[in-house]
């Protein structure tokens, strides 16, 4: 296999134990998981199944009453848990950033665009206000923005979804970093501007040969946009693959649950159906024996 | 109020155009100039019918949406509810219909308001006209039928899933025994498990209550899953109309096109992204 940027190996996570009750509920169960640099790679899953505490962990912003409880995160061969916040400080922008799902919130609202994309810029890449602002508008022609003078003096709110989307991926690829996280970066978008920002985010992926971890949960994105793809279900990696064998012979029951509950405009509506309730409690079982193993 | 010949419709929709001021022009001083929302707009569906309206934002469809249910008086044109024409019927005729005509909004945790109990939320649109025992059992029946057990109604929004939450706002909608529901893009935020188990739900609501369903979507595939027709909007026009079986095998306008190609189905294509986009034909055939 190629160089690993990102290896995830046996990560496990819980809820802090508080006071003297005995152990927290497990959230992660010895997720693995490796990426190759220029790959990408995506992570699938439902809401609760782990994807976000994943991505959080890998960028240290685990929240409060949540910790890893085992396994390790090497970026670049360097471990992550448990590196200092001042190396987290010097990574994050530079070498691994983020492409946010809600480009609402993601933003400043009370700052103007250019601020907001320049920081980062003349923060990691010490440039002066001049270059950081002539890089700032290079991005934005890359991400096809048309007015780009006019789009940096703007605040977020004066800007469509589509326009915000926009920016935060320019903001993303500005220090040409070697890992990007996107975590759901379409879901919100009318389907044509899902395109449009998918073509973009793949065009500069290939130009900078950035590595790429895409979290979603629709199977039809990572068609299109991920080389490899992971499963995820109740904090448990449930199938990895090349994208292609899975979408052609998906092996685990949910992800086969996954594609029939996915529905398609060329089938008919009667082959649509949720997860089926006992594949749920197989993994839930599967958890639960995870979870005691741990613990006897 | 005149009364004309229904036939099957239930509502009715002709040349109907809404104009609204254009935010982005105001000015200080004199009118705000307007902006063309819908164009001349035909729509009707039958009892029982189900009927998808497509588009991007700013097509138009949640606008018609909201003058389908009278929320919003159209500039022009005509609106009949089950034979009544409602166009500019004040609130008073509106309120006896209101309980037929309902509404499942976009997004469950700012429609639902946050003081308010599970219970008492789905049981507003026939509070007035109901009894205090008959209320809760009618509540009763409605969080049931949308799969949620009378335990909810005791529960406040907060303390729901995004799933549960959407139920929460389709047994609102039930609970007077509609004959009509407007679905303005219901599942966007949803996973695809939770979002087939609303959809699934939904169908299977519709057909036992022989609701007439209109569903607004951006996705052409949940559209699908949920109606027998759809009409495709954009810049405020309908531009092409048909079974759902018919557009997506076949779409006739240049828009259709762009939109079905837009979709990412679940599968391995690697012409995809290079599917040329064809805005230059659309504005041709408009």
């Amino acid at each position: 296999m190629s160089e690993r940027i990102l290896a995830i190996d046996g990560l496990c996570a819980a809820l802090s134990p508080r006071g003297r009750s005995a152990d927290g509920a497990a959230l992660l169960r010895a997720v693995s998981l490796a990426v190759a640099v220029g790959e990408v790679h995506g992570l699938v899953g439902m809401s609760g199944a782990g994807k976000s505490l994943i991505t959080k962990a890998i960028l240290g912003i685990l929240p409060a009453g949540i910790e890893l409880t085992g396994g390790s995160i090497r970026f670049a061969g360097n471990e992550l848990i448990g590196c200092p916040e001042a190396r987290y400080r010097q990574l994050l922008g530079r070498e691994i950033a983020l492409i946010p799902q809600d480009p609402l919130t993601a933003l400043n609202p009370s700052r103007r665009i250019e601020a907001q994309m320049t920081d980062v810029m003349r923060l990691h890449l010490s440039l002066t206000r001049r270059a950081a602002r002539a890089r700032a508008l290079a991005l934005l022609r890359d991400v096809r923005i048309r007015e780009p003078e006019a789009v940096l003096r703007r605040y977020p709110h004066e800007l469509s979804g589509g326009m915000r989307q926009r920016v935060l991926i320019a903001i993303g690829f500005a220090c040409e970093p070697r890992l990007i996280i996107a975590d759901e970066p379409t879901t919100s978008l009318d389907v044509t501007v899902q395109k449009e920002i998918l073509r973009l985010i793949r065009d500069l992926q290939r130009r900078q040969n950035t590595t790429l971890l895409f979290v979603t949960h629709d199977l039809g994105v990572v068609a299109k946009i991920c080389q490899r793809v992971s499963v995820l279900h109740a904090g448990m990696i449930l199938e990895h693959g090349a994208t292609a064998d899975i979408m052609a012979a998906p092996r685990h029951p949910f992800t086969r649950a996954l594609f029939a509950a996915t529905p398609r405009y060329d089938a008919p509506a009667e082959a649509l159906a949720p997860v089926p309730a006992a594949v749920l409690s197989e993994i839930a079982g599967a958890a639960q024996r995870f979870d005691a193993a741990r613990r006897g | 109020m005149t009364r004309i010949e229904s036939g099957r419709d239930l509502i009715r929709a002709e040349a109907i155009h809404v104009a609204l001021p254009d935010r982005g022009r105001r000015r200080l001083f004199g009118r705000t100039p307007q902006v063309d929302i819908l164009r001349g707009v035909d729509f009707r569906i039958g009892r029982g019918e189900t009927v998808g309206i497509v588009g991007e934002s700013g097509s138009g469809k949640t606008t018609l949406g909201r003058v389908l249910l009278r929320l919003l008086q159209p500039s022009a044109g005509r609106l009949y509810f089950d034979g009544q024409e409602i166009t500019a019927a004040d609130q008073e005729t509106l309120r006896p219909l209101r309980p037929r005509m309902q509404m499942i909004f976009q997004n469950p945790l700012s429609s639902l308001n946050p003081r308010h109990t599970i219970g008492e939320i789905v049981g507003a649109p026939i509070r007035a006209a109901t009894a205090r025992a008959a209320l809760r059992d009618r509540v009763a029946t409605a969080l049931r039928r949308a799969e949620l057990g009378p335990a909810y109604a005791g529960r406040y929004p907060h303390q729901l899933s995004g799933g549960e939450r959407q139920r929460v706002g389709i047994a609102r909608a039930i609970v007077g025994e509609p004959s009509f529901i407007l679905a303005d893009e219901i599942v966007s935020g949803l996973d695809v498990s939770t979002q087939a188990q609303i959809l699934t739900l939904l169908r299977s609501l519709q057909r036992d209550m022989g609701l007439a369903l209109a569903l607004i979507a951006h996705d052409l595939s949940v559209v699908r899953v949920l109606c027998d027709r759809v009409v495709v909007l954009w810049q405020g026009r309908i531009v092409e109309q048909g079974t759902c079986a018919q557009v997506f095998a076949a779409p006739r306008h240049a828009y259709t096109r762009r939109l079905i190609a837009a979709i990412p189905l679940p599968e391995i294509d690697d012409g995809w992204f290079d599917r040329p986009e064809i805005d230059a034909d659309i504005d041709a055939e408009a």
